[in-house]
């Protein structure tokens, strides 16, 4: 057993491998904006009630500020910063055509999180207001506006912006023809 | 949070000896109710022993059920085509909790295992006798909104959060833990979970370095299904008043009829008197009235949270007039 109060943790952040002594108690998000400084990721309420910190780990979206680093070993994780290599990801580009945020502090958590809930659609995964939830076949280019707002509710936004956001998710799924958005 | 230890072992055997070594040291799975805890310093481990290396994710289908590992996370089991046809039951009650980005952390035992959200039990400058015994129970004339009217005690009047486990023991599933002594045993819910008495303290029955391994389903009945949860806003909110409720009619009459209940008590409480009182007689919304208050005769109301009752039975009626609409006529 390890007695430390550290281990040493090996993580790929936005493709770059990072190997560190991690104190046990360091959450990902306190590693991604105190050491990495990758800022774009948000503490809103660190209680896991807000999404402002939700990142991709492994593909998945979750929230950072529940998640402590030493049980990240090997894993892969995806902030804001890093979504597109290239520049613009489709939706953060959705987001500024529809307005979808007044003072932007939700926004990194809100494009994080419809990523992932994008990419669970496309897996078939249903939500609380799926019609006929136990036979239905969920498809991302036909989700109503009703099952974009149950799949993004763990994500707040304090100026309201809800309506617009919903808007720039729903035109990306919309082109969506089951490709990578 | 205190400066902590951590392990990742490979057997379950260590992970047991691992916990059972420290009074202090706990399993870590998903980490979304653990972390939360560690930071608002109501949980104060000084070992995490991690659960994900320990072969717990299996998820298969049988014809006798289905096991559930315990590793599975709920977003996983939500979605499991499997699950969806055979209990959907279970995928919503996952589904009515919690948020997505949660659910893809959360684990099934974690959900299980996840303590109560009474607010004087998460604030460290408050008495609370779950939190330190003996300290006191201020909810009782404070704040109970949201706590419990049925199986809490003078002590204690905290309810179990988990939507999941209200599905579950409407199904009759069984908990497979793996004792620290290397025994194994299958608990159903009302044997995994403890009603607070005087040690509320103790939410369950399991001792330190006992291993939840998985649920076990038995094979599906067929009867329709479905859950409901009230609750203060449409989404993301724990359960003021949920029902899982399970009912099969032949010829007007209720031949399966299975009721549990969130919100209301210090596990999911399944209404076997409301059932009884329900089996083999038309589920009218007058007899449903008279199910749910023998149910609920033995109830402890406090002044802020005794409308629960009442919301039991309006919720009872309106899901079994989704359940059985053959029965509209017989009302
Ligand atoms: C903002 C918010 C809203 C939420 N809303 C809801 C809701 O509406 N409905 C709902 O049901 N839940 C809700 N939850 C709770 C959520 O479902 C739980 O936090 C989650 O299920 C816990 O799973 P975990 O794997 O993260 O557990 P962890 O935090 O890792 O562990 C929880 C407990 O289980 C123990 N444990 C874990 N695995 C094992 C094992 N294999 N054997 C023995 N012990 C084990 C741990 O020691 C710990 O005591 C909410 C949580 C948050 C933060
Ligand atoms: S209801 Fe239970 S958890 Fe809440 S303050 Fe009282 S003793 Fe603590
Ligand atoms: S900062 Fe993580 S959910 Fe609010
Ligand atoms: S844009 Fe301000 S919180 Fe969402």
């Amino acid at each position: 057993m390890n007695t430390d109060t550290r281990s040493m943790v090996r993580i790929t952040v936005n493709g770059k491998v990072h190997e560190q002594q991690i104190d046990h108690r360091s959450t990902l998000l306190d590693l991604l904006r105190e050491t990495l400084r990758l800022t774009g990721t948000k503490k809103g309420c660190d209680h896991g009630q807000c999404g402002a910190c939700t990142v991709l780990v492994d593909g998945q979206r979750v929230l950072s500020c529940l998640k402590l680093v030493v049980t990240l070993d090997d894993a892969s994780v995806v902030t804001i910063e890093g979504l597109d290599t290239d520049g613009v990801h489709p939706l953060q580009e959705a987001f500024v055509a529809r307005d979808a945020l007044q003072c932007g502090y939700c926004t990194p958590g809100q494009v994080c999180s419809a990523i992932g809930a994008m990419d669970e659609a496309r897996r078939g995964w249903p939500s609380l207001v799926t019609p006929d939830l136990a036979n239905a076949e969920v498809e991302l280019s036909t989700l109503s506006r009703e099952e974009i707002r149950e799949r993004m509710s763990g994500n707040l936004c304090r100026c309201g912006a809800y309506p617009s956001i919903v808007d720039a998710i729903e035109d990306v799924a919309r082109q969506d023809a089951n490709g990578t958005v | 949070m205190k400066p902590l230890s951590y392990a990742r072992p490979r057997t379950q055997a260590e992970a047991a000896a691992l916990v059972r070594r420290s009074p202090d040291a706990v399993f870590i799975a998903g980490g979304t109710n653990l972390t939360d805890l560690m930071k608002l310093d109501v949980v104060t481990p000084d070992l995490l022993v991690d659960v994900q290396d320990l072969d717990l994710t299996e998820l298969t289908h049988h014809e006798w059920g289905t096991v559930v590992g315990a590793g599975v996370t709920n977003a996983g089991l939500a979605g499991d085509i499997g699950i969806r046809r055979r209990y959907p039951l279970v995928s919503e009650a996952i589904l009515a909790g919690a948020s997505g980005q949660i659910r893809n952390a959360a684990s099934i035992a974690g959900n299980l295992l996840q303590r109560t959200r009474c607010g004087y039990f998460q604030d460290v400058t408050k008495p609370c006798n779950k939190r330190s015994p003996g300290s006191g129970c201020p909810a009782i004339a404070g704040a109970h909104r949201e706590l419990g009217v049925l199986g809490t005690s003078e002590h204690c009047v905290a309810t179990h959060p988990s939507d999941m486990a209200v599905a579950l023991a409407a199904l009759d599933a069984v908990v497979r833990v793996r004792r620290a002594t290397g025994s194994v045993s299958a608990l159903t819910l009302d044997e995994l979970y403890r009603l607070p008495g005087d040690r509320p303290d103790r939410d369950t029955t399991l001792e330190p370095g006992d291993l939840v391994t998985a649920v076990e389903l038995p094979a599906p009945t067929g009867a329709p299904s479905r859950y409901r949860k009230v609750r203060d806003r449409t989404s993301f909110a724990f359960a003021l008043v949920s029902v899982a409720a399970m009912l099969k009619v032949e010829d007007g009459v209720a031949v399966d009829v299975r009721l549990a209940y969130g919100g209301v008590a210090p596990r999911p409480w399944r209404a076997r008197t409301a059932e009884a009182a329900l089996l083999g007689e038309r589920p009218t919304d007058s007899l449903i009235t008279q199910a749910l208050q023998a149910e609920f005769a033995t109830a402890r109301p406090l002044p802020d949270n005794a409308f629960k009752i009442n919301l039991a039975a309006s919720l009872t009626r309106a899901v079994v007039r989704d359940l059985a609409p053959a029965q509209k006529a017989g009302r």
